[in-house]
């Protein structure tokens, strides 16, 4: 494929998207597209369907209607027709989930080497000496000192969790992350550095990546392009700025006058 | 380079019984290359508005909003965020940064976006910055702390960073004391030799005298209200 046509193809296409829990709705008819490089934020208040929609586009729940089409390696492929096994391979080799809890996304019980190498040995890395090395250095890039690679998570902080989760999620050089409220629960000098590192790696690595939250302060430094949620339904979106500096709809106006300024 | 026409805007208020207030129509106005045109106007007439409509993050009603070849009242997202990455430059009255990011790496950041390796956006960076008065030692630390003035130099850093061929400038002199106001006019006069068109606000009125081409006036631009 020529790099013209990488440029024009969105690397997410989502089409239609429905999930009910019997006759309630999770999240009703969502469609967008998420292209390579760019950063897109689901905002809405608790119950509004934001994280239904990251679980479909994940895989974690299995929507009742709709299509997820993923730009794989070999060509854009229905996520939701795939066969367990393959959806299985794509979420270890181009995606990756951040939990809100780091809980959710590590293995408590095992190092914070091991944690970022059994990732690396997930999609095949087998050298003992080559795992440690990116372990140490991906350690590194999420701001966790080298001598700290034997201890378990258990002894960390909940900020440096978060990093530890991120790192295991990252090494394996995703191409598409899905963010759970990552910030939610840090305090917030310590969400300001990790805000900071995942712009940096979102630059780096020209991720992309589809980060639910309630923060609107978080989107606005984080997101290029925003949606919001309420009731199952998106009901406006657009570029952040545009979306927060002049909201159209009556529920956006309201979450946006909501906010209490600092 | 930028070519405004036709435009109105309106706001409407759901929470306020859905009240419609028509702040603007059938604004025009164009800025060729090397071009600076200052927006003039009571404080209420819409100076801010018509720029944030051309920076893409106020929705025009109506009317086309050219920014090099782009429509930015019809545009995609995406082609926006392209814009604004490489063509369309913006210094705001407020510097808005992720805490703790250092000065010197907030300044860079419109090069880093670009690809330019990161030793050659810290020296433009730190050049910017030196001439802008900005002291060294407060390069490797957070802006969120500084004053007000050096939080707009930042700003301009920040702005100027990059060669963008069209540039917003929203008060860039408010705040600062005479030396970096001369610092300030010498990059937008020098911006302005290079080729771009800039749109700004200035009620510093020896500012505007000394940079500006033309004003528009935006009470021009004031629906007529109708009973």
């Amino acid at each position: 494929m020529s790099r013209m046509e990488t440029l024009t193809t969105p690397l997410l296409q989502v089409e239609h998207l429905t999930k009910r829990y019997g006759t309630r709705i999770g999240c009703a008819d969502v469609s967008f597209d998420l292209w390579p490089g760019e950063v897109l934020g689901i905002v809405g208040e608790s119950g509004s369907g934001k994280s239904t929609l990251l679980s479909c586009l994940a895989g974690h729940l299995t929507p009742d209607a709709g299509r997820v089409i993923f730009d794989t390696r070999d060509g854009p492929r229905d996520v939701l027709a795939m066969g367990e096994p393959e959806r299985r391979r794509l979420s270890r080799s181009d995606w990756a989930f951040v939990h809100q809890n780091p809980r959710d996304g590590l293995r408590m019980g095992v190092t914070a080497g091991g944690n970022v190498g059994e990732r690396l040995m997930a999609v095949g890395a087998r050298h003992y000496g080559d795992i440690r090395a990116k372990a140490t250095d991906w350690l590194g890039r999420v701001e966790i000192a080298a001598e700290r690679i034997d201890d378990r998570p258990s002894a960390f902080s909940g900020g440096m969790q978060q990093r530890l989760q991120i790192a295991r999620n990252l090494v394996t050089g995703p191409r598409l992350v899905f963010m759970d409220e990552p910030t939610g629960g840090l305090d917030v000098s310590v969400q300001a550095r990790l805000l900071d590192l995942l712009r940096g790696l979102v630059r780096e690595m020209g991720l992309s990546a589809i980060i639910v939250t309630h923060d609107l302060a978080v989107v606005r430094l984080l997101a290029d392009r925003l949606m919001v949620m309420k009731g199952g339904h998106v009901v406006e979106s657009g570029l952040t700025d545009q979306v927060l500096d002049d909201p159209q709809h009556a529920y956006t106006q309201l979450l946006v006058s909501s906010v209490l300024q600092v | 380079m930028i070519r405004i026409s036709g435009v109105s805007k309106n706001f409407t208020l759901h929470n306020q019984g859905g009240a419609v207030i028509p702040v603007m129509a059938g604004a025009a106005l164009s800025v060729a290359p090397g071009e600076c045109v200052g927006l003039v106007g009571a404080s209420g007439a819409g100076k801010s508005t018509l720029m944030r409509m051309v920076w893409g993050n106020y929705l025009a009603a109506s009317g086309s909003i050219m920014v090099g070849g782009l429509d930015v009242a019809q545009a995609e997202p995406r082609q926006i965020i392209a814009l604004r990455r490489s063509t369309l430059g913006y210094v705001s009255q407020f510097l808005r940064v992720v805490p703790r990011v250092p000065t010197l790496d907030v300044v860079a950041e419109p090069l880093l976006q670009l690809g330019v390796p990161q030793d050659q956006a810290r020296d433009r960076a730190a050049a910017l910055l030196a001439r802008l008065n900005i002291p060294q030692r407060l390069w490797s630390l957070s802006p969120t702390t500084f004053s007000g003035g050096e939080q707009q130099r930042v700003n301009i850093a920040r702005g100027f960073a990059h060669g963008y061929p069209a540039l917003l400038l929203d008060e860039p002199t408010a705040s600062l004391d005479a030396a970096n106001r001369e610092v300030v006019l010498s990059l937008i006069l020098e911006a302005k030799a290079r080729g771009a068109a800039i749109l700004g606000i200035f009620h510093d009125e020896g500012a505007r005298a000394r940079v500006c081409d033309r004003l528009v006036d935006v009470t021009g631009f004031t629906p007529k209200v109708a009973a």
